[in-house]
């Protein structure tokens, strides 16, 4: 097992290297000028030069700087925590993208706690009732939710909660260091939406999951042994079926850190999500690779969570033959 | 035999059972009134091919039908409780106590994710009110007594670090448990290696003796019918055709179907030079498309009118047997009976004894990964899975290669055919050097050697037709135009027995015979010198083997070619063969006919290969050696014998450090063995009578 770990961690440093060298590779693949992009047609040399300067093209004498000893400085900076300031608004970029983590990461949350034990359970439910009334009633509630885009249910909810309560804001702007639950009003909306598509989206594959497990020949055997029906369902087929499930709950956790722009736009909430677009709206590099590593990095992390798991409930992985 | 001395208590009787497969629009039915009673201590074999709805009937009897599966009529009574009768939420009182179910597919039959020990006692748990730790002792004494060493040991093991025989004894000890009235075993051993299948037969024979329980074994395999049962009934087609006590089916079936099946077997000590097979020409008809009278008239040699327009009832006779056919009073009284075809084949008496093949020190190694705990980095370790392997193949020959899995015998044809890059040693082909790479080989090399594959289902691209599945190396290898090649396609679909307007099918429409004629058909298109067969009859069902054994030889006559034929029944191999190479581990233990092979196997490791055939005669059986170990992982390959962890004649320290000796037979074979062929000649004299042989 501990040989098992060592080596997915050592699978995520290299994941890390190669994705920090796509992420670097963003600034080298535009075009031309990279400061003139930035900057505009309008720029003056000086602006240029500073920008150079600033992106590490050149040095502060005018002598150009290789690609690969920029991408190594940038990463050295990157794992040193000295992550530059903001183009576009002079800010820190650690302490904003950091900042903006957190609040990604506690909507994160929020939305796991809502969705995932109730997607279990539908799923489950919808699993063991294959092709049953209340199969059908699941499978097409949870496409039709699938099938609304986000911003079609957070106009929804913004209409039929926030208008109707005093607690729960429409808008989501919370206090910078606000904790957990002094923004857990602001936070409830935005979560619910994007619960909507995670939860149909864990209940049918927990419901594949199910299916497929009760077709195998070890439930039969587990049948004709002649146990209760529910300790061949919670002994025998949940832990196997739930497999698939914590692979699709790990990569969601990148989507709700990252990919939730549609929503954090709706809410106005100021997740990292929202701070990328802005970064590419405003051509701000570091701010944009800062973001871009950040959500690599938390993607990465619960990928391998979900390894460990997996290893922890099927004894096969472990030995990898 | 045994069925007249058994107390006359029934314990299971099924009566009138129909068995039907809904879907949306219709009823498709599986089983059409089956009767068959099963007494104390009695051992029922039930036979058929796939399709003859013999795993529907056992799972009838488990009251464990897939959910489109629907009892349309009878009943199945357990001593005198009809199983039928009690509602679904009540079963698992009956299972695992009073009947308990054997599966066939080991692996996939435990829970992955459970340690062995979990899994066996949840049988004590749920039917007993043992305490954890009772429980717990005796699925302790289960695992001793099915023969596993190191009981504590195995509890905690995970399925996947088990062998297929250790799993089977696994799942046996949970059947018995409990002591249950009846098993039903579903084709226990058919996963298993030959040598493997015969212990796991002795231990289920013992198993249901000491325990007196009743059996429902199911099987395809007459062998291990005519060994472990008392009574047999032959199913084809959802019908029961036969049934009968076993000594007095195996010497004198009924049946047209059950004549045609015992006598298309290649039993041991029968060539093909004396005798060609019997093959039972068509196929088992599909579920749903039945003929209308006897379900097999469309097969059948003696058919009458009558047998295609109406369903034959099932007939008594002898008072302890049933047969279903209108002619089995003509048939039992001899004066009709299924004919052997008399076109046997005469010996290939070729002048010229010229060498198609020869292989020289041929060597393949695998690179495989290892991660041994408490390594961070994943080893890789070589697995010599062919071991400097020579022979040689004669003009017009067939040589059998015959080994358990593990032997290396299809890396060597895959070796031979330029498939394995890493592949080492030297080849000839017709006295021209044949490189080892397939892209070093020239178009002359690849259209004469040609491979006929085991797995009928996935080696034809399912968009091709069979017209461009034959031409295809016409055109290619032998530079014919479009036109010649067609014609030459419908004279190798008249070669293989195969109707003209097969011509525009696709593999999807073929049955898995129809589909290895294709693939023989295309195998020899080019007319080659060296056909390689890997295990050509494996996946096909018993009463289609034969008749792609006869088709093989046929082929072989037309066109003088030589084969290499694989497979891992040596009854098969030593029918069809003029020399055989036994290969254990990736290296040759004996080379020699068939025919001396069979009155003196000389090699330990051969000698239990012919023991562990089902067939082989139970009186002398006791004389035989079984292996209660199972093959060892080609990683742990020793440096000495190969075959000398698991020998039964093993001279010890010297069988394991020194690599054996090669020593010539009378016969002109040759072995691989420590043990001098006088001292061996001894202890094998009268294991195999001669007059076995013919």
């Amino acid at each position: 097992m501990l040989s098992f770990v060592l080596r997915r961690i050592g699978l995520l440093v290299l994941t890390l290297f190669i994705a920090s060298i796509l992420v670097f590779l963003i600034s080298q693949v535009i075009p031309g000028d990279v400061c003139r992009v930035i900057l505009g047609r309008e720029a003056g040399d000086a602006a240029l030069q500073t920008c150079r300067i600033d992106l590490g093209y050149v040095t502060e004498g005018g002598e150009s700087i290789s690609a690969f000893h920029r991408y190594f400085s940038w990463l050295a900076d990157f794992i040193k925590g000295v992550w530059g300031r903001s183009f576009a608004t002079g800010e820190n970029i650690k302490t904003w993208v950091t900042g903006r983590l957190n609040n990604s990461l506690m909507l994160a949350a929020l939305v796991l706690i809502i969705s995932v034990p109730l997607a279990v359970f539908l799923g489950i439910l919808a699993g063991l009732n294959e092709g049953k009334w209340i199969d059908s009633i699941i499978s097409i509630g949870s496409l039709s939710v699938v099938g609304l885009p986000e911003f079609v249910t957070s106009i929804l909810l913004i209409n039929l909660v926030a208008f109707r309560s005093d607690t729960i804001p429409a808008t989501s702007s919370i206090l910078i260091g606000a904790s957990f639950w002094e923004a857990l009003p602001s936070l409830v909306l935005p979560a619910l939406a994007a619960s909507l598509v995670l939860l149909a989206y864990i209940a049918r594959m927990t419901r594949a999951g199910v299916v497929h497990e009760l077709r195998q020949n070890y439930v039969r055997t587990a049948e004709l042994k002649g146990l209760k029906r529910s300790t061949v369902l919670f002994r025998h087929v949940l832990r196997n079926s739930l497999m698939p499930t914590i692979t699709v709950i790990a990569i969601s956790i990148g989507w709700l850190i990252s990919g939730l722009v549609v929503v954090e736009n709706v809410f106005n909430y100021p997740g990292l999500g929202r701070l990328m677009i802005f970064a590419i709206d405003r051509r701000d590099l570091p701010t944009l690779q800062a973001c871009v590593m950040v959500a690599v990095v938390v993607f990465a992390l619960a990928n391998l969570a979900a390894d460990l798991i997996h290893a922890l409930l099927n004894p096969r992985i472990k030995f990898d033959n | 035999m045994r069925d007249e001395l058994l107390p006359g208590k029934d314990i299971l009787e099924i009566q009138d059972l129909s068995v039907a497969y809904t879907s949306a629009e219709n009823e498709i039915p599986v089983l059409r009134n089956i009767n068959l009673r099963i007494k104390k201590g009695q051992v029922y074999g039930l036979v058929g091919e796939s399709g003859s709805g013999k795993s529907t009937l056992g799972l009838a009897v488990m009251r464990h039908l897939p959910t489109n599966g629907k009892v349309i009529q009878g009943k199945i009574i357990l001593d005198s409780r009809d199983l039928l009768a009690i509602p679904r939420k009540d079963l698992r009182n009956i299972w695992g106590r009073e009947i308990s179910y054997v599966p066939q597919d080991l692996y996939s039959s435990l829970n992955p994710s459970m340690r062995i020990g979990d899994q066996l006692i949840e049988v004590f748990l749920t039917h007993t009110d043992l305490s954890k730790n009772d429980a717990k002792g005796r699925s302790l004494g289960w695992i001793s007594r099915v023969h596993l060493p190191n009981p504590d040991l195995i509890t905690r093991k995970y399925p996947h670090e088990l062998s297929g025989g250790q799993i089977q004894r696994i799942l046996a000890a949970m059947a018995l448990a409990n002591h249950p009235q009846l098993l039903v075993l579903d084709e226990p051993t058919t996963s298993l290696d030959v040598t493997t299948e015969a212990v796991i037969l002795e231990l289920l024979g013992e198993l249901i003796r000491e325990e007196n329980t009743s059996a429902l074994f199911i099987t395809h395999n007459l062998g291990i019918v005519n060994k472990i049962t008392d009574r047999v009934a032959v199913l084809y087609a959802g019908e029961l055709v036969e049934d009968a006590p076993t000594d007095l089916f195996m010497q004198d079936p009924i049946h047209p179907y059950s004549q045609g099946l015992l006598m298309s077997i290649p039993k041991i000590g029968l060539f093909k030079k004396n005798k060609a097979l019997v093959d039972i020409p068509g196929q088992v008809p599909a579920l749903g498309k039945l003929p209308k009278g006897c379900v097999f008239a469309p097969r059948c040699q003696l058919a009458l009118d009558r047998c295609h327009n109406e369903r034959p009832p099932l007939e008594f006779y002898r008072n302890d047997s049933s047969v279903r056919c209108f002619r089995w009073r003509e048939i039992q009284a001899g004066k009709i009976k299924v004919n052997t075809p008399e076109r046997s084949l005469p010996p290939n008496h070729l002048p010229e004894d010229r060498t198609v093949l020869s292989v020289q020190n041929l060597g393949v190694d695998y690179k495989i990964r290892t991660s041994p705990k408490r390594k961070v980095l994943a080893q890789k370790q070589e697995i010599k899975a062919v071991n400097d392997v020579s022979f040689q193949v004669g003009k017009g020959r067939t040589l059998g290669i015959v080994g358990e899995s593990g032997s290396g015998k299809t890396s060597l044809a895959l070796a031979i055919m330029g498939l394995i890059d890493s592949a080492t040693g030297a080849m000839d082909l017709l006295e021209m050097q044949l490189p080892t790479q397939l892209s070093n080989r020239n178009d002359q090399m690849l259209r004469n050697l040609q491979m006929v594959f085991q797995n009928h289902d996935d080696i034809f691209p399912p968009y091709l037709t069979v017209q461009e599945i034959l031409i295809r190396p016409l055109l290619n290898l032998a530079g014919l135009g479009r036109k010649k090649a067609e014609k030459r396609a419908k004279e190798l679909l008249a070669l293989v027995h195969l109707p003209e307007n097969y011509i525009h099918k696709y593999p999807l429409q073929l049955s898995g015979g129809e589909k290895q004629r294709v693939a023989i058909a295309r195998a020899v298109a080019l007319n080659p010198d060296l056909l390689v067969a890997d295990e050509p009859i494996s996946s096909l069902d018993a009463s289609v083997q034969a008749s792609i054994l006869n088709l093989l030889n046929e082929v072989q006559q037309e066109y003088r070619s030589s084969t290499l034929l694989i497979s891992h029944n040596i009854a098969v191999v030593t029918y069809m063969a003029d020399e055989l190479l036994v290969m254990y581990l990736g290296q040759i233990m004996q080379h020699g006919k068939p025919g001396e092979i069979l009155s003196a196997p000389y090699h330990p490791y051969t000698e239990t290969l012919l023991s562990s055939l089902p067939e082989m005669n139970p009186d002398n059986l006791s004389a035989f050696t079984l292996l209660e170990t199972e093959p060892i992982h080609p990683l742990e390959s020793p440096k000495g014998c190969p075959f000398h962890s698991r020998c039964p004649r093993s001279l010890g320290r010297i069988c394991a450090d020194q690599v054996p000796p090669r020593q010539s037979t009378p016969g002109g074979g040759m072995i691989f063995c420590h043990i001098p062929i006088s001292v061996l000649k001894t202890i094998q004299k009268d294991l195999f009578p001669i007059d076995r042989v013919g």
